[in-house]
């Protein structure tokens, strides 16, 4: 294939946005990895959606005199100081954990890729401005500003996202940005200009898709990194609330413990750990089958 | 030029990467703090927070207090085996009849580190600057015992000769009261009541100035068993034995380093691998190893504070004072103190500390889940029904979030009522408790001194630390006018106890467990002798390197 | 090139000035004042330290000195640490957090960087999986768990490397570098397996593989350049995370940085001290966004051609 013929074939391409997701799909399909991560995520979400059914017992259920004990029949994964049942208590920390992982992470993600993709793409003052208002909020103190959230809405789990958005979009808005400058001199984009397509049709059909490798694998990274926060934030009194659990709260609370029970860090440590590998195959299947490029080998 | 371009960037790695390696490795001596320690005779010690400053009449904490007590020396200090009074400067004191009048006599022989006398007149000083509304004394009012001293403090006098505090000559200093006060020597050896020395401050600013430059290594001149030698924020201070104190000879330390260490579970590792002698505290759940496994190195002792739970009287479902006892019968104390906080705890079922010198007041409630639901029950609220959600308020720690956990689950299930927890850092939640923006709260208080007063003469009317706003017009009869008059001390206490009782009939707070004082201790440091002040006589202890190699791990 | 940095600096005051203004409102709006304590401080006293520290001005009449001074370099007294100067306070804490930073980024770009290249050379075998598995648990774990468990192993078990301190003892600075540095590891490995493997499947890649060069030389010579674009992007916002995130490191190691004033007097309401090192913290991040652009541009001719038509 000569250069312009390569042009307008990715041009074409990009245009018929369908035949891109559906190409996507069919690759994704062929591999396993990315189908065994899918799989696991899908059975996370279920079994987070059931949990009030199916949880052997209540997550706020204390027995004082039984205190932590390791796993055993009665309690598969063992109880922590208060004598909670730990399955039922990650099972119940995964509906925050997963909803704050994935909202959290879609906000900061929809904000930083257009953000990102207009900065890069408009340029000059534009550009500067716009980038210059990232730098001001990654320099504000945040934990000045949880606390005024706090104290000026209460606590709120809407303010969680909020909060977590706010940052977690900035990084993102940066990676964007310096894709798309590299991009914007290469010659499908410069032809698709002098084709006259408008900037809008260019950043959606072009820009943003081209840009989708290197933000599959930053979301991938930001989900554990958001989940985290959520523990660090509900820690300072932001986000959830005792008796509520997440995966990282529950963590954080084994840290301290590790070497008296370490099932209290264990299990919630796997669990998170199983996530993120599925996460991870996952997205890594998604940035290979979108990858026009690599698709003409 | 590309391959000169990429051999710089080449050299520049090899450069930085053997730095790496260099720094980060160096050659292993392998020797620990305690093993050093021993053999030099210096102490490490385990001292919480970050120290503020040491100048005694600005700072407000105990790791503060640790240190300044090795560095100052009041005019009496304390046994730390019984707390009772013994020599320091002053070398004796009267006591007039009525109580009211203090004679003392400073030893000739006290010294400041650079040489000067410690006189009467330095200690008259001292306390006229640690009254200095300009300075910010926190705790200006543990000289409000003596005459005048409040009013002066609070600018409605400002003649200083009228405050009770005479210089009969170099060295004998005379001390007028407003009342008998049963235990003001005990107040001498709060660092409020240390001498400074009046040349050192005057030579780096003015005597009333905020953090001017006097407490520095190389400035400071102190007249304790130590003398300050290095002070870096975040990693230590270190004092070393002070040659020209008065009773040098008994000092068996070369030095102390205090180091100031927030996580607790950093400190107890730091003691693990023999870096510390003696911790601040010990992580909760590492309690029931240690008393399993090395039980000679931990050490616990009743600590004169109460953790308790304020409660808002001013909203209306909790100004109920059957709602509050029913809150405070179904909390199981016992339970919290042996399944939660397991370090040996008290429940506490009065305010004051049971046997706080002497004195006990009368418990006036217990646990009894089945009265509590009948009072709930009288007071409109029969199975919890109808009882507003309702907020338990914490300042952001693990501790208390755990104790707030199991007591929110033993009220809702004896009582059938919503709690829902909130935390707030620190300052806010400082700030929600003063404006009374809170429904119940969790608190702590510890004794400034041993007497009942300490703990009750906080909750009268409007006084600065209730909170609750809870008041009772007998309670405050008794407290600030019949109490402080009475100079029989069985009288007295009769006197407290039936304030007590009146707090303890009306539940404005609800006491949960007597604090225990817990640490790690070295088997080769000697001398520390436990008491419920946590008060340390560092001059006594001592160190023996036969017992460096003690295993800790 | 030299035009750009320029502008990109002289852009650097208003963004300042945004940072100061909106910081110094947003700490004296949060609750809580510097004085507050546990045992309530007697009106008097605090109408004297208020008094001492200015402020009972009104807010502006602050705001103005508080500019005047930090025009001349006076960054104002730390309220927690009386008689010590905010710019003592940073002076002191900043060589031992830098110091930190840059052995912690070293660590991270040494494994990150060789991990994600080493994996992306055969995508999808176990040469991938194996060094992207290590970095997803690098990722997992934070450093509040990284830190107590790599001193529990070597410190308290093996006994091989001290649990804390910072140039006290020999080897003490090469855990806490481990764990601050290990988390961007893992992101580095992520950051450049990706941009590797975008870039391998490139037509001048191709290009050079069919001219026959040795694999190595078309990986280092021609895959490097571009594939590292993201690892480029991500790294000044990193140094600059290095700096003032170290705190959890730094309270676990028992290390003097920055990062624990800087947590320290959010906690305390240091309002001096959170501004100083907010200033301080954003002067540092513009510099050094600016410099990882600055790289960018390094590597990748084309943006140096936009970038000098842009302006």
């Amino acid at each position: 294939m000569s250069e312009p013929v390569a042009v307008i074939y990715k041009i074409e391409q990009a245009e018929k946005g369908t035949s891109l997701w559906q190409d996507a799909w069919i690759r994704l399909r062929k591999n396993t990895m990315a189908l065994f991560g899918l799989g696991v995520i899908l059975l996370l979400c279920i079994i987070a959606l059931l949990t009030p059914f199916i949880a052997p017992y209540g997550y706020e259920e204390q027995n004082l005199l039984l205190g932590a004990v390791p796993p055993s029949t009665e309690h598969w994964l063992g109880t922590d100081i208060f004598g909670r049942d730990m399955l039922t208590r990650i099972m119940y920390g995964s509906r925050v954990s997963l909803m704050v992982g994935f909202i959290a992470t879609g906000v900061a993600l929809i904000i930083g890729v257009l953000w990102g993709t207009i900065a890069g793409f408009a340029g000059g003052r534009v550009d500067a401005v716009m980038m210059r208002l990232v730098d001001i909020l990654y320099a504000l103190p945040f934990m000045i500003f949880i606390v005024l959230l706090m104290v000026v809405f209460g606590r709120n789990i809407l303010l969680l996202f909020l909060a977590i958005g706010a940052v977690e979009w900035l990084t993102m808005a940066r990676i964007v940005r310096g894709q798309v400058l590299s991009l914007r001199r290469q010659e499908f984009i410069e032809a698709a200009i002098s084709l006259g397509l408008s900037r809008w049709t260019i950043i959606r059909r072009h820009l943003i898709p081209n840009t989708l490798g290197p933000v599959i694998v930053y979301t991938t990274l930001t989900i554990p990194s958001v989940m985290l926060l959520e523990a660090f934030l509900s820690f300072l009194g932001l986000g959830i609330q005792p008796p509520q659990s997440s995966w990282g709260l529950l963590i954080s609370y084994g840290v301290e413990t590790m070497e008296e029970y370490p099932w209290l860090l264990l299990f919630p440590g796997l669990t998170l750990s199983i996530t993120l590998f599925a996460l991870n195959f996952l997205g890594d299947g998604l940035r290979d089958a979108l990858d026009v490029r690599s698709s003409k080998d | 030029m590309y391959n000169k371009k990429k051999r710089g960037k080449t050299l520049l790695f090899t450069a930085l990467f053997t730095l790496l390696i260099i720094e980060l490795t160096g050659c292993s001596s392998g020797e620990n703090n305690v093993t050093t320690g021993n053999r030099e005779g210096i102490l490490h010690w385990g001292n919480g927070t970050d120290p503020q400053e040491l100048d005694p009449h600005i700072v407000t904490g105990i790791p503060e207090h640790h240190i300044l007590t090795a560095l100052l020396e009041g005019l009496v200090a304390k046994n730390p085996a019984t707390l009772e009074p013994i020599p320091a400067v002053a070398k004796t004191w009267q006591i007039s009849d009525d109580g009211k009048t203090y004679t003392f006599q400073l030893r000739r022989n006290a010294v400041w580190s650079n040489g000067d006398p410690v006189t009467a007149r330095d200690f008259a000083w001292s306390w006229w600057r640690a009254l200095q509304p300009a300075l910010g004394n926190q705790y200006a009012y543990m000289l409000f015992p003596i005459k005048n001293s409040e009013a002066y403090a609070k600018g409605e006098i400002d003649d200083f000769s009228q405050v009770g505090v005479k210089v009969i000559d170099n060295h004998t200093l005379k001390v007028e009261l407003t009342h008998a006060t049963p235990y003001f020597l005990q107040l001498l050896d709060h660092y409020s009541m240390f001498p400074v020395h009046r040349a050192t401050i005057e030579k780096f600013g003015k005597p009333d100035e905020r953090g001017s430059l006097w407490t520095r290594p190389g400035n400071f001149v102190g007249n304790g068993p130590f003398t300050l030698k290095e002070w870096q924020l975040f990693k230590r201070v270190t004092v070393i034995k002070n040659p020209n104190y008065w009773d040098a000879d008994k000092v068996k330390l070369n030095g102390i380093n205090f180091h100031p260490i927030e996580n607790v579970t950093t400190e107890e590792r730091m003691f693990r691998s023999g870096q510390l002698h003696h911790t601040a505290s010990i992580p909760i759940d590492k309690v029931a190893v240690y008393k399993k496994d090395k039980p000679h190195q931990l050490l616990t002792h009743p600590y004169l504070g109460n953790y308790f739970y304020r409660i808002n009287t001013k909203l209306p479902h909790l100004s109920d004072k059957r709602v509050r006892r029913a809150l405070a019968m179904s909390i199981n104390s016992q339970q919290i103190t042996e399944q939660v906080t397991k370090g040996g705890e008290v429940p506490a079922h009065t305010f004051t500390p049971p046997d706080t010198l002497g004195y006990t007041a009368k418990s006036a409630f217990e646990f009894n889940p089945e009265k509590a639901r009948e009072l709930l029950a009288e007071a409109g609220y029969p199975n919890g029904k109808n009882f507003p959600v309702t907020e338990l308020l914490y300042n952001t720690s693990e501790g208390h979030r755990k104790i707030a956990v199991a007591i929110q689950q033993m009220w809702n299930q004896y009582l059938g009522v919503n709690i829902i927890l909130n935390n707030q850092d620190w300052k806010v939640y400082l700030d929600s408790v003063t404006n009374g923006d809170y429904s119940i709260a969790r608190a702590g208080w510890i004794g400034d001194y041993v007497d009942p007063n300490t703990f009750l003469d906080m909750w009268v009317k409007d006084g600065g630390n209730n909170g609750t706003g809870w008041s009772n017009p007998r309670y405050d009869e008794l407290i600030l006018k019949l109490a402080p008059k009475t100079k029989d001390r069985n009288e007295r206490y009769k006197l407290m106890a039936e304030a007590e009782a009146i707090l303890l009939e009306d539940m404005p707070i609800i006491p949960i467990y007597i604090y225990n004082s817990k640490s790690l201790v070295h088997p080769s440091l000697k001398g520390l002798q436990p008491n419920i002040l946590n008060y340390v006589l560092y001059k006594n202890l001592s160190l023996d390197p036969s017992l460096s190699g003690v295993k800790l791990n | 090139m030299f035009r750009f940095i320029l502008s990109r600096l002289l852009q650097a005051i208003p963004v300042l000035l945004v940072v100061i203004t909106a910081t110094f409102f947003l700490v004296r709006a949060a609750p809580g004042g510097p004085f507050s304590a546990e045992k309530a401080v007697p009106p008097e006293v605090i109408k004297a330290l208020e008094a001492q520290y200015k402020l009972d001005q009104p807010m502006w009449q602050q705001y103005v000195s508080y500019l005047n001074d930090l025009a001349h370099g006076d960054f104002g007294p730390s309220f927690r640490y009386p008689g010590r100067t905010v710019d003592e306070l940073i002076s002191g804490g900043l060589p031992i957090t830098a110091e930190l930073a840059l052995y912690a980024m070293l660590v991270a770009l040494i494994i990150g960087v060789s991990a994600g290249v080493f994996a992306a050379l055969k995508p999808n075998t176990p040469q991938d999986y194996v060094p992207m598995s290590a970095a997803m648990v690098g990722i997992c774990m934070p450093s509040f768990l990284m830190g107590p468990l790599l001193v529990l192993i070597f410190g308290i078990w093996l006994e091989w490397l001290p649990v804390s301190g910072w140039g006290d003892l020999p080897g003490d600075k090469i855990l806490p570098a481990i764990t601050l540095g290990s988390g961007y590891a893992a992101f580095l490995a992520r950051l450049s397996r990706g941009g590797m493997l975008e870039i391998m499947s490139q037509d001048y890649i191709r290009t050079a593989r069919a001219k026959g060069l040795p694999e190595w030389v078309v990986v280092l010579k021609h895959g490097l350049r571009g594939g590292l674009i993201p690892v480029v992007a991500f790294l000044g916002p990193a140094f600059a995370g290095l700096l003032s995130g170290s705190f959890v490191v730094e309270t676990i190691f028992q290390i003097p940085g920055l990062g624990r004033f800087y947590v320290q007097a959010a906690f305390n309401r240091d309002y001096t001290m959170i501004l100083g090192t907010t200033v301080f913290f954003a002067t540092l991040i513009i510099l050094f966004n600016l410099l990882s652009d600055i790289i960018a541009v390094w590597i990748n001719p084309k943006l140096r051609h936009q970038i000098q038509e842009g302006q």
